[in-house]
């Protein structure tokens, strides 16, 4: 074990990347004071196919970061977990990687790096789950024409922290999809972060957060059209409930001047069900060149629609059974796109029972 | 044999200017296999009438009683209400994203049947009450009201009344906006409804010409927030001729 000795800018809540988070529940990992374990939790849960490999070693980082959680864990270890699929290798069952038993008492700082060549296809889905304090650089490389669809699922504990950048390098013609799951953990902030480097990609991230009391959920997007002719778009959901639930959206999207033919469209809703809860939700727009195919955004925030509730129960449906087939339904269209049915029922079945524990 | 009784019926709802009566006494009785078709002209309270039996928080019952086959309606919730055995095809179904035809219809049919139905009659229960209706058996996994043309959606209203069975069913205007051959398709999946289960029936409306397709034993007319005057088929052919005007002035 080591401390964090290195002397980095230490946020103080003031800067605009920070003033929605509560550092002081990071448990030391912005400032430092965090104790460094050197376990290495992500695992492969099952045999690898032909094409696909599975090792830690030693990587620069593909892209930079100004994110001061990530630059501590690039300072800690030059090692990452890599797993790479290989040119041309299109995998139709999903690769599922998970979590070895943590710990509240100490952090881990991991590095992975997904890598797909040229022309490969494939579903990687990452588990997140347990007792931990994790932050986390993942970085995610697509080769031209390759195509991955990318799920994490954040079912922590209810004490862990997470604290992660997934950064998306998009190469010409590469198809990215993610789709973020956020249901369990103290605080849990993701930045979703995408860079097109060649004209024809596209991106679509998606989302889905449940927050119930207590619970702080922060998911940071910045699309960055660095190339002509990319696409992107964002849906996240989220759903809060109970005292000091806390979610916040930020969907920063650039369109840079040299980014002509672009298509963007970001989009977040969120569902109140009770006081005491709040969802901060800011896109942001930014467009240096008016040479683009479309560029939008919507937010809400809203409670149940009592005219919903009331159409249900004119059928006989009880009060809580129409909350529930509202909220399922509300994330269904999120949801349905992961396209891995156990999971789904799985994730349904969270819903349900945050939903049930909050009494909503 | 049930019997739906509304008494002495006063209701208001709160405007900006507070709260404003819009029923002011309405008595009604409605029994099974009887259908009563109330008229009126706009802002008479008919659709007031219709969402306050069925429980709509918006509206405040300011005096009178509801009661079906003796049990007092307006103090049960919106979905005692329907598993009570009352039904309410409304004027502007409601859209529910996410959730589809299927799903929402099975677990209305659950709650009102006391039990899961099973699987395979179910399903071919669906099929038959949608084919029944001219919808495409498609509607069954789009969600619910979602896209729905006006007239898909009053069909959607219908095939619910089929299948689940009430004992008095309120027709919120579900002849608006339809065309003659819906109209036809729609009014024979009430009269289907009526032979089959013995309905009751309460059908609000502004025009005569669903009258010609489900016939009524009594016409109400309701004017200012009561009814005005009552009497048989052939009082409906007296409104079309003559229109509203004489009630409105008084």
């Amino acid at each position: 074990m080591s401390l964090l000795t290195t002397n980095y800018l230490t946020p103080t809540g003031r800067e605009e990347a920070w003033r929605f988070t509560p550092l002081k529940r990071l448990r030391g990992l912005h400032d430092g004071t965090a104790e460094i374990s050197l376990r290495s939790s992500l695992i492969v849960k099952e045999l690898l196919p032909s094409g696909v490999s599975f090792v830690r070693e030693e990587l620069p980082p593909l892209a930079t970061s100004d994110d001061i959680i990530i630059e501590r864990i690039r300072g800690n270890s030059p090692e990452v977990a890599h797993l790479s699929i290989s040119a041309n290798t299109e995998l139709e069952a999903p690769i599922h990687l998970g979590r070895l038993t943590g710990a509240l008492d100490s952090a881990e700082l991991s590095r992975v790096r997904i890598s797909l060549g040229a022309h490969a296809v494939a579903t990687v889905v990452v588990e997140n789950t347990g007792d931990t304090i994790l932050a986390e650089d993942l970085e995610i490389s697509l080769a031209p024409g390759s195509s991955l669809t990318f799920i994490t699922l954040q079912e922590f504990e209810s004490k862990s922290v997470y604290a992660a950048r997934h950064h998306a390098v998009i190469d010409r013609d590469a198809v990215f999809k993610s789709v973020t799951v956020t249901v369990g953990g103290d605080v849990v902030r993701i930045l979703p972060t995408v860079e097109f480097i060649a004209p024809g990609g596209s991106a679509e991230l998606l989302g889905v957060y449940f927050a119930t009391a207590g619970q702080f959920f922060e998911h940071r997007m910045h699309v960055d059209h660095a190339v002509p002719k990319a696409k992107s778009r964002v849906n996240f959901k989220g759903a809060l409930s109970g005292r000091d639930a806390h979610t916040v959206w930020i969907g920063d999207v650039l369109i840079r001047a040299v980014a002509e033919g672009t298509d963007t469209y970001e989009l977040n809703r969120n569902l109140l069900l009770s006081d005491g809860a709040r969802a901060d939700s800011v896109p942001n727009l930014e467009i240096e060149t008016g040479e683009i195919v479309g560029a939008g955004h919507a937010s809400t925030t809203g409670r149940f629609d009592d005219e919903q509730l009331f159409y249900l129960m004119s059928r006989g449906i009880a009060l809580e059974d129409a909350r529930r087939l509202v909220v399922r339904g509300f994330f269904n269209e999120i949801v349905i796109e992961i396209g891995i049915e156990a999971i789904q029922e799985r994730l349904m079945n969270r819903i349900d029972f945050e939903l049930e524990r909050a009494g909503a | 044999m049930s019997t739906l009784e509304i008494r002495n019926l006063h209701v208001s709802v709160n405007t900006e200017n507070g709260a404003v009566e819009i029923l002011k006494g309405v008595d009604l009785t409605i029994k099974s296999g009887e259908t009563h078709a109330i008229m009126g002209p706009n802002g008479s309270g008919k659709s007031t009438l219709a969402y306050s039996i069925a429980g709509h928080p918006k509206y405040a019952i300011v005096e009178g009683s509801v009661t079906l086959d003796g049990a007092d309606v307006l103090e049960m919730t919106v979905d005692e209400r329907a598993r009570a055995g009352l039904f309410l095809a409304m004027q502007y179904p409601v859209e529910v994203p996410g959730v589809s035809v299927s799903n929402f219809l099975r677990t209305a049919a659950t709650a009102l049947r006391g039990e899961a139905p099973k699987l395979r009659t179910w399903v071919a229960e669906v099929k038959e009450a949608m084919e029944s209706l001219n919808m495409d058996p498609a509607f069954a996994s789009r969600n619910v009201n979602e896209g729905f043309s006006g007239g898909e959606k009053k069909r959607h209203e219908i095939v619910q009344l089929e299948l689940l069975r009430p004992k008095i069913a309120i027709l919120d205007e579900t002849d608006s906006g339809l065309d003659v051959d819906a109209l036809r398709i729609v009014s024979e999946g009430v009269n289907r409804a009526k032979e089959n289960n013995n309905l009751g029936v309460l059908l609000i409306t502004h025009y005569t010409r669903i009258l010609k397709y489900i016939k009524p034993d009594f016409v109400h007319v309701f004017a200012n927030g009561h009814i005005v005057e009552e009497g048989g088929a052939d009082l409906a052919d007296k409104l079309e001729a003559n229109g509203y005007a004489d009630y409105v002035s008084k």
